[in-house]
């Protein structure tokens, strides 16, 4: 059996859990063993206010029906009298449940902070290392053919050969995974997601956790909305991004003002954001944001790896700088070789003239 | 109240990762060496704490020789402390890592109220080595944290969310993994960087455990449609072009 965590906005898996489950579906597939997910129903601070809870297993009808398109065979809801908040140990002792009962071959978790937290607790209590932001199991036999040396693992038997991101991204690493289960993440908006060929009809478990106190330690204790007005950059079209070449915080009014005749938001370099020009919720790429909107608009960015991470993504790139040979010219679609002080000016003008 | 930031030596790639023939590490001959930007806001805050709350920030890594480099760098940005746990040159797996870092912190003469990781390695990214180190340690985890406030025997730590951001009250000791943005870090000072050169740097030299189940076979850098980008022009004038494929090709008018 292969297990999927999968993570639940309002009664719908989110879509890095959809992603989860397709990567453990095509480990099962492989394997021939069944499809399994475990989700958890609890209604606490920030969980949104559709999510159930008040009755065990009533986020579980709603989901089954989900999950079953994916292919899901069984669905293991875990919920609990003191679980009424995302408590990282607690759900971890949720999948450690499931794990027991089940014995599955692998535990597939979604890349999202939660997913890497819950499944690094249960790879901590087992004292096993977890496989990150995996993009594919190439095989399931430590003698497959993955190139490169053969490499002893403490249990070689069954290991995984598997594709992984490492530098957020801008290198695969193929590794061999052990352990038993084995543990691993799906990476985040690279896995993608897909209903199975053949849909199932699963049956729903309840799942109660034994629970301490230390499970419990630590949980979400309440939510805070921001009061951020404008598109938030991870949901814009349009992403206008100001690099070093900006040259001052003065200089994003040109980039302001393109974004909003462009319906977008503004994006910075980790360059500018260092500068202090911009707040960090403004970066872009491996340690800021990782954005996929229809058009990103570079403006006197160079293109570092870390920052291309961010930002691969984007249908279209439009890179504005000064200099021909910049790395951002050889990964964008558009380039203007101007500087940007000119060239955005005169379009918000032409723009606006269009309009 | 005393804290411990964990620092890792990485090289500081920069438009283009160039492989090893053995395609297991990254070229660096021709590259220098950081921390990640997660490690460095840990570090800052690690320092913020000890300078406000009376007591002393140590900085830790475990790696080569030639990481007493983000050590330094460690010190001249306000760290009291810096210890090396040196391995040689292997790159060692999450499970050893954390084993030996929480071996260092139980035996250390200094109690230490916050321990702060990266959210994430910048080379690895195993996102892991924290929760090992706090399971290790028997102390509470939480990950993904954008804003702290310590308060004697508490941490108020947040972490955004989709429109917001969750709250956690975790007591202390206990481990918290970082990201960018949580602070602004410091530009350390010529004095300072002068005054790190001669600070002591206590090391010590663990075995790995041996426990790690995942292991790299080799590296490859993803398939990119690199090519030259259609150019729209060499000065403003090419407003015109740009409005044209922003409305005709890419349609976001
Ligand atoms: C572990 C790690 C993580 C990192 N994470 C990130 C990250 O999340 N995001 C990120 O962005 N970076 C990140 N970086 C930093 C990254 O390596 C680069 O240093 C950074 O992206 C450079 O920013 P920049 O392109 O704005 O500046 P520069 O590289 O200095 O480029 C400035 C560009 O502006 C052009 N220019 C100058 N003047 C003009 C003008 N008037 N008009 C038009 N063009 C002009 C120049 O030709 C040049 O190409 C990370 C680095 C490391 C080591
Ligand atoms: N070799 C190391 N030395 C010191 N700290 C480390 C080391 N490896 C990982 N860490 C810390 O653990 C965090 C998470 O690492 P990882 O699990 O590799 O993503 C990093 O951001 C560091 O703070």
């Amino acid at each position: 059996m292969v297990l999927a965590i999968v993570e639940t906005d309002g009664d719908a898996p989110t879509e890095s859990s959809l992603e989860a489950v397709t990567l453990a579906r095509d480990v099962a597939d492989r394997t021939d063993e069944p499809l399994e997910a475990v989700v958890f129903d609890v209604a606490g601070p920030g969980e949104g206010a559709g999510a159930g809870g008040d009755a065990g297993g009533s986020i579980g009808d709603a989901i089954a029906d989900d999950l079953g398109e994916y292919g899901v065979g069984d669905v293991h809801v875990v919920s609990h009298d003191r679980l009424d908040a995302y408590a990282p140990e607690a759900y971890a002792a949720g999948v450690e449940a499931v794990v027991a009962d089940r014995d599955p071959d692998a535990v597939v978790a979604p890349g999202s902070d939660r997913g890497q937290e819950v499944l690094s607790r249960v790879a901590a209590s087992r004292g096993q290392s977890m496989a990150a932001n995996c993009l594919a199991v190439e095989s399931v036999d430590a003698d497959a053919d993955v190139g490169g040396d053969t490499v002893e693992l403490p249990d070689a038997d069954g290991s995984y050969a598997l594709t992984r991101q490492r530098w957020g991204g801008t290198l695969i690493e193929e590794a061999l995974l052990g352990g038993d289960p084995k543990l691993l993440t799906a990476a985040e908006h690279e896995v993608g997601f897909e209903p199975a060929a053949d849909p199932a009809d699963p049956s729903v478990h309840a799942v109660t956790p034994d629970l301490a106190d230390e499970h419990l330690r630590v949980q979400v204790d309440r939510y805070e909305e921001s009061d951020e007005e404008g598109v938030p950059l991870g949901e814009a079209r349009v992403v206008v991004s100001g690099g070093r070449g900006v040259g001052g915080p003065e200089g994003y009014d040109e980039l302001e003002e393109l974004a909003d005749l462009l319906g977008g938001a503004v994006g910075a370099s980790r360059a500018a954001v260092n500068e202090g020009w911009r707040p960090h919720d403004d970066q872009v790429g491996q340690t800021g944001a990782k954005i996929s909107p229809t058009l990103y608009i570079a403006c006197g960015i160079s293109g570092a790896v870390q920052h291309m991470v961010g930002c691969k993504g984007a249908d279209t790139i439009l890179a504005i700088n000064t200099d021909p040979e910049a790395a951002i010219i050889q990964k964008a679609e558009y380039a203007v070789i101007a500087d940007l002080h000119e060239v955005v000016p005169a379009l918000n003008e032409a723009i606006r003239d269009a309009q | 109240m005393n804290t411990l930031a964990c620092v890792k030596r990485v090289p500081d790639t920069g438009a283009k990762i160039v492989l090893t023939d053995d395609q297991r590490g990254i070229d660096t001959s021709t590259l220098g060496f950081t921390m990640s930007p997660h490690e460095e806001c840990a570090l800052e805050e690690a320092v913020r704490i000890a300078e406000n709350r009376d007591g002393t920030a140590t900085a830790l890594t475990l790696g080569p020789e030639e990481a007493d480099e983000q050590l330094r760098t460690a010190l001249a940005m306000g760290a009291d402390e810096a210890t090396l746990l040196e391995t040689g040159d292997g790159e060692w797996g999450p499970v050893d890592t954390a084993t030996a870092i929480a071996d260092y912190v139980a035996e250390a003469e200094t109690d230490f109220d916050v321990l702060l990781v990266g959210n994430e390695s910048a080379d690895a990214a195993n996102y892991q080595v924290g929760t090992h180190l706090a399971s290790r340690l028997d102390r509470p985890f939480v990950a993904g944290i954008k804003s702290l406030d310590v308060e004697d025997g508490t941490a108020i730590a947040k972490r955004e969310v989709a429109g917001g951001e969750e709250v956690y009250e975790v007591d202390l000791p206990a481990v918290i993994a970082v990201k960018e943005g949580l602070n602004e870090p410091r530009y350390p000072s010529m004095r300072s960087k002068m005054r790190a050169r001669k600070q002591e740097v206590a090391s010590a030299t663990p075995e790995p455990a041996g426990a790690d189940c995942l292991e790299m076979v080799r590296l490859e850098s993803p398939d990119d449609d690199e090519g030259a980008a259609e150019i729209l022009g060499e000065s403003a004038d090419a407003a015109d072009d740009v409005l044209e494929v922003l409305r005709d090709d890419v349609e976001v008018l």
